[in-house]
């Protein structure tokens, strides 16, 4: 009988170098023995030729970090050959739990008080002040439905498109990813209402009206439609 | 069953040792058991504005080891029949003499005797503060009207915040200064109470009756013609759940008596 042998290494050509597409039914010795016959079989490199970049694909598999290097090392046996990127359909539950957490709004109401410090991976929306001595810190934007009197730290795991908005801005410092904005002294009493603040290109705070946001950061509006 | 309320500032000498003793005499006034317990181990003070710093025999940790029982170690203030009592801390230990379990276990001891149990905290956040809280069903923010005063009450009230047991905490206004007031030289009422954004159950204004009252070894509540007397049985009516418009704070200038009385109209 002439049973046709399942491919579990598929090379396809793309216009920035080519894609290795793995197959996610077999097992991973198995994947690794036919990835390194495949690869040998082709053709030889001449020693002038051009490095090749190579996606992975593995499809619905999931590598851990150990099992991507031996794949990876498995490629970087052919001299010319370089994974650019791993891609895969799934994801572990820790690293989609950070995803969400990353991407999603976490609304609280609470006045953040003295020597108390808040702190959420992705956006804060706040309703309530933040006292002086208090501290916010967000791994996205930081947006104060009250009176910000102490220190709102935005996009503190190195986000630079993070922002700061608060209904009335009064801050003893501000900081975006690892820039520090040290109040201004001649702030009213009262400080100014509805302003925001964000990085410019070099890297500056800037603290402007609210209604600038919408020319630097047209990326916060996710409305689609509508208006 | 009693309730037990903690008095506590953050910051010391804002008044939580007076405003414990006054209003413990204040709700006595009116008719209430109440037992007071100072807290402040090493440092007692409310013995002293009492008045019964001669009758103390046994104190708080003497209690709390089982030295003796607990009504042996209570003093008795003579103005009233059977509504009002002390119990002192002892000025030869230190705070970690009592633990926070031992006050949960004394005041569940206290509550089915008394109307009010007012504990009255040490300055600071350590173990005297932890110990003065751990048995309280509520709280009262002392606090005058400073910017350092008000950066503290707004440390205490995060901390009281993270206790469930405790209700959320209510605010007095200590020692305020018309004159001050006036020139805009004091944070108002109002941009106290914005700050720290919670209940104002009473405001007191600054008189010098109050330091003479102490020396004379009786609360200044006793005094029924006294504007601070006034402030402080107003609280311990609105403590009973009456409510209570807050009265003017009298200061100079005169024209600003009616300002003031225009502002408190409105509220």
């Amino acid at each position: 009988m002439n049973k046709r042998i399942q491919q579990n290494v598929m090379i396809k050509g793309t216009k920035d170098g080519f894609m290795l597409h793995l197959d996610d039914s077999c097992s991973f010795s198995e994947l690794l023995k036919e990835l390194e016959v495949k690869l040998s079989a082709n053709y030889q490199f001449q020693e002038n030729d051009p490095s090749i970049s190579v996606k992975v694909h593995t499809g619905n598999r999931y590598l851990d970090e150990k099992q991507e290097e031996m794949i990876k090392e498995v490629i970087h046996k052919k001299k010319k050959l370089f994974v650019d990127e791993m891609i895969s359909n799934v994801l572990t539950k820790d690293e989609a739990n950070r995803w969400k957490d990353e991407n999603q709004v976490t609304t609280v109401t609470k006045v953040i008080r003295s020597g108390q410090v808040f702190e959420v991976p992705g956006d804060l929306l706040l309703i309530g002040d933040v006292n002086p001595d208090g501290t916010v810190r967000a791994g996205g934007s930081i947006y104060v439905m009250g009176q910000l009197r102490g220190i709102a730290h935005a996009g503190y795991k190195g986000n630079n498109e993070a922002i700061i908005a608060a209904s009335v801005m009064k801050p003893a410092q501000l900081r975006i990813a690892g820039q520090v904005n040290l109040s201004p002294d001649e702030y009213t009493k009262w400080g100014h209402d509805l302003e925001c603040a964000f990085m410019d290109e070099e890297e500056n705070i800037i603290i402007d009206k609210l209604q600038v946001l919408k020319k630097y950061r047209p990326n916060l509006n996710r409305l689609e439609g509508g208006l | 069953m009693g309730e037990a309320i903690v008095i506590t500032s953050g910051k010391g000498g804002v008044g939580k040792t007076t405003t414990s003793a006054n209003l413990g005499t204040s709700l006595a006034l009116l008719g209430k058991k109440v037992c007071l317990i100072d807290t402040d181990i090493g440092l007692r003070n409310l013995d002293v504005i009492m008045g019964l710093e001669n009758r103390i025999i046994y104190d708080l940790v003497d209690v709390v080891e089982g030295r003796c029982k607990i009504h042996q170690a209570l003093i008795k203030d003579k103005h009233f029949e059977d509504l009002l009592y002390l119990l002192p801390a002892p000025q030869n230990s230190d705070k970690s003499a009592v633990n926070e379990e031992q006050m949960r276990k004394l005041i569940s001891d206290l509550k089915p005797d008394y109307d009010y149990i007012l504990i009255d905290c040490p300055a600071g956040i350590e173990q005297g503060f932890r110990n003065a809280i751990a048995g309280a069903d509520k709280a009262i923010i002392v606090t005058t009207a400073e910017r350092p005063a008000v950066r503290d009450a707004d440390r205490i009230i995060g901390l009281l915040e993270k206790e469930e047991q405790i209700e959320p905490p209510q605010l007095i206004i200590n020692r305020i200064r018309g004159h001050l007031l006036h020139e805009d030289e004091e944070m108002d009422i109002d941009g106290v109470t914005d700050f720290l954004k919670i209940d104002l159950i009473g405001v007191i204004p600054d008189d010098d009756q109050v330091i003479v009252a102490a020396n004379k070894k009786e609360p200044i509540a006793y005094n029924p013609d006294n504007r601070v007397s006034l402030a402080y049985r107003n609280i311990a009516r609105r403590i009973l759940g009456e409510s209570v418009p807050l009265s003017p704070i009298g200061g100079e200038p005169k024209g600003f008596m009616s300002k003031l009385k225009k502002f408190f109209s409105v509220r």
